[in-house]
């Protein structure tokens, strides 16, 4: 009989050594004559144990980590086949606090399952919602999704339901379905460990978005930066058609439904959810003016339900146990879990998926355990790089879409990257500008031209030119980009600055507060 | 690769691809996989092939930072600069590695082994400061691990 070791496949994972650890995983055991069947999951998502190894004994796993590959011998020696005592022993990863203290409904399987196995889905609840979906009129799965609070995850925080509901009442022989898969925010992974991790449940989402609207092809618009997401997508999709999952007849249904996925090119602006249709239709991706709203003239002019890929693959869960079983976590409006992204300097970085409500602080101590570094934590940087720089002041803030607004700051998409008390906020500042520089799509003069010219009074405040009066032109600057930008990178450009100089004047050699 | 086996991939890919909804993108990733970088010479092609001006199909190809219009060395190193990376040393990083390869971001070493590209997050963020070469990621990437994979692809040439 063969034991079932499972080594991360994602794609941090193997960036730290999870395909030297298995390559030297399956030679030690062919060496030793055992016979070992080697599944490559995703992530669970705790990097600072990865490459994570898992040994099935008597159907439990049993954890390792982080395991380099020069260890692996010694793991043999003491017998980890059969659950052997060694340091880097764990026990189960489902009582590792980190991992035990989260509410995962989304990530629920990423980790558990072989990623591009569709049995492993069937086998762990999947294609449940499809079912349910398939028995439901379009309305009530609109209906299922509204009840459940769901809100957009790629940063808007838009309710879902109520998109798709326009998108229903729209009348046209052809719609679409468009997962944005872009995923341009540092600080952000959410995305891609759940199209390495678990494929399928993408799928079955964008299938169920499908059957809501009436819409009968799909794309998800992946980020080039992610290749081995677009082998798992690509994989999984192909066995989706093989079993009829998708394809002109889904599990007998006579309903239709195509799924492709399409790869951007470098580009942070084409997230924007017009801008990215443009790049899907072949075009530069300039953003377009709205109205009209991509949910009655979006891609080719069709009506088109855009979503974030943690969106999508949320609603699974969702029309799997009831709107109401998903809206029962959260607190206000921010209804269900957040996936939250803790990166940077931190000690313990990974995903955590929990209900909205926790604190800030929570989040960067009892899950992160601090900076790596082992210095104070200055800041962090919610939501990505048009997210404000949050001080120490406002770690109380609890993860909720309007707390966050309340302090003007954003929890967007998800992702927290901590700075240590060595990072200068007036640098992060000038580099946001930069950053707006470079990937402004060039429709608007305020986003275009003004963030050239931040760059230039970023440079004399640090040098110390003129810095008073460099620093009332930046807060002009910052006011037109805030006012007269047409999408949120001019738009937001702000955040990160201002913050940046209204709660660390003494980096911009001012006087503090 | 010679000339005419240039233009022939290109025809190819442009063939293949062409009757896709919004087959531009496409078009531009297959020839980039296939060459390396989307040669000027095959602008006329596509936009042929696509009903589009050549003004229109150049316009695309320059305003994705991924596409390249020269060629690029045997390894491209996407060094990433944003924030999270820049929170565990990506600045220190990024120094090193122009003086390591001795060139600059865009700019590609003389004997044609690596060019040098900045990229803007790769979802390592967990394992910060990053880097991609091909389809390879690398996390934690230190000065002396940046020497040690250089060293690694250097001898393979
Ligand atoms: C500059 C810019 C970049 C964006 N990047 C992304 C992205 O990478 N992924 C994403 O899902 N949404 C991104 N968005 C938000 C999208 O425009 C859109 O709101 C979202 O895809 C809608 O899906 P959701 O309602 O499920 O969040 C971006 C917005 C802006 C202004
Ligand atoms: S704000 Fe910048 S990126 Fe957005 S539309 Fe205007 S120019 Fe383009
Ligand atoms: S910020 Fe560098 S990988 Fe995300």
């Amino acid at each position: 009989m063969s034991t079932t070791i499972y080594i991360s496949g994602d794609s941090t994972a193997i960036s730290i050594g999870a395909n030297r650890t298995a390559a030297a995983v399956v030679k030690e055991a062919a060496q030793r004559g055992i016979a070992v069947n080697l599944v490559r999951n995703g992530s669970r998502g705790l990097f600072w144990l990865e490459p994570l190894v898992e040994v099935v004994v008597n159907n439990d796993r049993v954890a390792y980590g982080a395991v380099n590959h020069s260890d692996v011998a010694g793991l043999f020696d003491a017998d980890f086949i059969n659950g052997g005592h060694h340091s880097l022993a764990l026990g189960a990863v489902e009582e590792i606090p980190y991992f035990k203290k989260q509410q995962r409904l989304t990530f629920a399987r990423v980790g558990i399952t072989d990623p591009i196995s569709l049995d492993d889905y069937l086998a762990h609840d999947g294609y449940r919602g499809l079912k349910n979906a398939l028995a439901s009129s379009q309305a009530d799965i609109v209906k299922q999704v509204t009840d459940s609070g769901l809100r957009g995850r790629g940063g808007a925080a838009f309710p879902t339901g109520i998109k798709w509901n326009t998108v229903l009442n729209t009348p046209s022989e052809q719609k679409y379905i468009i997962c944005n898969a872009d995923e341009g925010d540092s600080g952000t992974f959410s995305d891609r460990m759940i199209m390495e991790g678990d494929p399928f449940v993408l799928i079955e989402g964008m299938t169920i978005a499908g059957l809501a609207v009436g819409a009968n092809q799909g794309f998800i618009y992946l980020r080039v930066e992610y290749p081995h997401a677009h082998k798992a997508l690509n994989a999984a999709i192909a066995k989706a058609y093989e079993a009829s999952y998708l394809g002109d007849n889904i599990q007998g249904s006579g309903k239709k439904f195509d799924l492709e996925v399409r790869l951007g090119a470098g580009a942070y602006v084409c997230g924007e959810e017009t801008s990215l249709m443009e790049s899907l239709e072949g075009k530069r991706g300039l953003v377009r003016f709205k109205p009209p709203l991509p949910a009655i003239s979006g891609l080719f002019g069709q009506p088109t339900v855009v979503n974030n890929v943690i969106s999508l693959a949320s609603v699974p869960v969702i029309l799997d146990k009831g709107g109401d079983y998903y809206r029962d976590f959260g607190m206000g409006r921010s209804r269900g879990t957040l996936p939250l992204q803790l990166a940077g300097n931190l000690k313990h970085t990974g995903l955590v998926e929990i209900a909205f409500g926790m604190t800030l602080r929570e989040l960067l101590y009892d899950f992160g355990c601090g900076s790596a570094t082992g210095r104070p934590i200055k800041a962090v940087q919610v939501g990505g790089p048009l997210g404000a720089f949050v001080p120490e002041s406002q770690f109380d803030t609890p993860l909720d879409y309007e707390a966050f607004a309340a302090n003007w700051t954003v929890l967007g998409h998800g992702g927290v990257v901590a700075f240590d008390d060595t990072m200068n906020m007036a640098e992060m500042a000038r580099y946001a500008m930069e950053f707006c520089a470079i990937e402004s799509c060039g429709k608007c003069t305020p986003c275009r031209i003004g963030s050239t010219r931040g760059i230039e009074v970023m440079d004399d405040i640090i040098n110390n030119v003129d810095r008073e009066k460099n620093v009332v032109l930046l807060r002009s600057l910052c006011d037109t980009l805030l006012n007269g930008s047409l999408c949120a990178l001019g738009g937001m450009t702000p955040y990160p600055v201002l913050s940046a100089l209204n709660h660390f004047p003494e980096d911009f050699g001012l006087d503090a507060v | 690769m010679t000339a005419s086996t240039t233009t022939e991939t290109v025809q190819t890919i442009i063939a293949e691809l062409k009757d896709k909804q919004g087959a531009l993108l496409p078009i531009l990733h297959g020839i980039q996989n296939a060459l390396g970088y989307i040669p000027p010479d095959s602008v006329p092609a596509i936009a042929q092939g696509l009903n589009l001006s050549r003004a229109e199909v150049h316009g695309v190809i320059s305003f994705y930072h991924y596409f390249r219009d020269t060629p690029a060395g045997k390894h491209t190193v996407h060094l990433c600069r944003a924030e999270s990376c820049q929170s565990m040393g990506s600045n220190a990083l990024e120094a090193h590695v122009k003086t390591k390869l001795g060139i600059d971001y865009h700019e590609t070493t003389a004997d044609g082994q690596f060019s040098l590209e900045p990229v803007y997050c790769l979802g390592n963020c967990a394992c910060s400061p990053a880097m991609q070469i091909g389809e390879e990621i690398y996390g934690r990437v230190s000065a002396d691990s940046f020497d040690d994979i250089m060293n690694d692809l250097g001898a393979d040439a």
